[in-house]
């Protein structure tokens, strides 16, 4: 009988520990940068939800692609209708995994290898990149900057505006999450 | 013992296991959460162009951009080989378009047919929003003034109250669909002076117009005013048809057409289109556009 307890008190604590090591964001931001002699592009969203599971060491990221907002107008809309298509492929997701030590009980800045899929434009593209993990206070803040190439998600740029797009884009991701209960 | 033990715990287990499997997927929870804070988006390039050939479309230039907009109609296709089929005549119309907030914008433009100024404010009442379908319209009111300076020497009395015309419109549009955008543009004008007393001074027209995109950056437009009859009796008036492509590049926006009007400003090619497709009286022309930024955005 005692193990019966210790059996169920054991999962009961499987159960609730795993609930304790979400952290959950709605406002997340994530911005895009390119930089040519030509033209500086800049488009941030403050509006990605981002899901970190420090127990599972899994996270997953989705945004809403009409949520980048950029200093023209125009270039907003010719990034929905032109590039990104976000009428057809409304949002941009990751979802993957990473290895590094992270405790959240403890006020410590971690640098984690953060792996997965990225979703974006109908094209699945598998990254792999260096991030940090700041801890404490039931709050986990992730940060990470990496770069992409449209071309590897399928985005075409036409020769005419070839000069005014850096062929790498600097991404950078900042979300602050809060601990679920 | 043994089998009670397990027939106890076997259900517990099996609970967290349907606890634990439902986090696991943890994205299909991101996008749950991203859809319930998702807010209703305004519909964003229902026309590539503050026109759609000459009639205005519900596009505006947003909040602190400036738009360089050139229009320019050669002379008829049936002059013959002698004007080179209407390249060797053409008028043009030079405009700027400002954005004063999104939703309004103001413009003002010089026609070299009849050397006349116009001026006009078009205001966003209604927005096409998609998701969960707010407004299935963008409805924009459009008012213009027209004033015309050519000189001329026989009618010394023209002052400029007799020079002077009004547009009043309201823009009606939907993108159907991403490639496929419809406006229909209920019109009334009124022109301060006509040229016999049987004209009536206020025009009511209706026009049409839409566009088909046929790669991302290209489009074909057409339009069609239809001008009920027995408003103008001193001369023959055609419903002006035209149609054409949209090419979009960057910052740019060329439109190359054919039209059976000669004006560029609504008194010109919906009250005066004295050309009719049937006899060749086509005017091949173009418009293009150049928008500029005047104030940052944060």
């Amino acid at each position: 009988m005692n193990k019966i307890v210790v059996c169920l008190s054991l999962s009961f604590f499987t159960c609730i520990s795993v609930n304790a090591q979400l952290f959950i964001t709605k406002t997340g931001f994530a911005g895009f940068y390119s930089s040519t002699p030509l033209e500086d592009i800049k488009a941030e969203n403050n509006q990605v939800v981002a899901i970190i599971d420090i127990g599972k060491k899994q996270v997953a990221f989705s945004m809403l692609l009409k949520s980048f907002t950029f200093r023209k107008q125009l270039m907003q809309e010719h990034f929905n209708e032109n590039y990104v298509e976000s009428d057809k492929y409304p949002k941009a997701v990751f979802k993957g995994s990473f290895t590094g030590d992270v405790d959240p009980q403890k006020q410590q800045t971690s640098i984690v290898q953060v792996e997965g899929i990225l979703t974006l434009h109908g094209v699945d593209r598998k990254i792999s990149i260096p991030a940090t993990f700041e801890t404490g206070n039931d709050t986990l803040i992730g940060k990470a900057g990496f770069q992409l190439n449209p071309q590897d998600f399928n985005i075409k740029i036409p020769s005419l505006v070839r000069d005014k797009i850096a062929a790498l884009i600097d991404v950078q991701v900042r979300v602050e999450c809060k601990s679920s209960k | 013992m043994n089998f009670k033990k397990v027939l106890v715990s076997a259900p517990v287990v099996l609970l967290c296991t349907l606890v634990s499997a439902q986090e696991i997927d943890l994205l299909q929870m991101a996008e749950d959460s991203l859809q319930t804070t998702r807010q209703p988006a305004y519909v964003t390039g229902t026309f590539k162009g503050t026109h759609i050939i000459n009639l205005q479309s519900i596009e505006a230039p947003a909040a602190g951009e400036l738009l360089f907009v050139i229009m320019h109609r050669f002379g008829k296709i049936n002059d013959g080989g002698y004007e080179l089929f209407g390249l060797d005549n053409a008028t043009m119309r030079m405009g700027f378009d400002y954005g004063i907030t999104d939703r309004v914008a103001a413009g003002i433009g010089r026609s070299t047919f009849e050397k006349t100024f116009d001026g006009y404010i078009k205001a966003k009442l209604l927005r096409q929003t998609d998701g969960r379908q707010k407004s299935p319209l963008s409805i924009s009111v459009l008012t213009g003034i027209a004033y015309t300076t050519l000189k001329y020497s026989d009618k010394p009395y023209l002052n400029s109250t007799y020079r002077t015309q009004y547009t009043t419109q309201l823009l009606i549009a939907r993108k159907i669909n991403r490639n496929v955008s419809i406006q229909l543009s209920p019109t009334w004008l009124h022109y301060n002076l006509v040229p016999a007393t049987a004209d009536k001074n206020d025009l009511l027209a209706i026009g049409v117009g839409g566009r088909v995109k046929i790669t991302r950056r290209m489009s074909i437009n057409a339009e069609y005013i239809y001008l009920p009859a027995n408003q103008v009796k001193s001369q023959t008036i055609y419903n002006s048809f035209s149609a054409g492509f949209d090419l979009e590049t960057g910052g740019h926006v060329f439109q190359v057409h054919v039209t059976n009007s000669r004006g560029m400003i609504e008194p010109a090619y919906i009250g005066r289109t004295t050309g009719t497709w049937s006899k060749g009286d086509i005017y091949f022309g173009f418009n293009i556009s150049r928008s500029f930024k005047l104030n940052k955005r944060k």
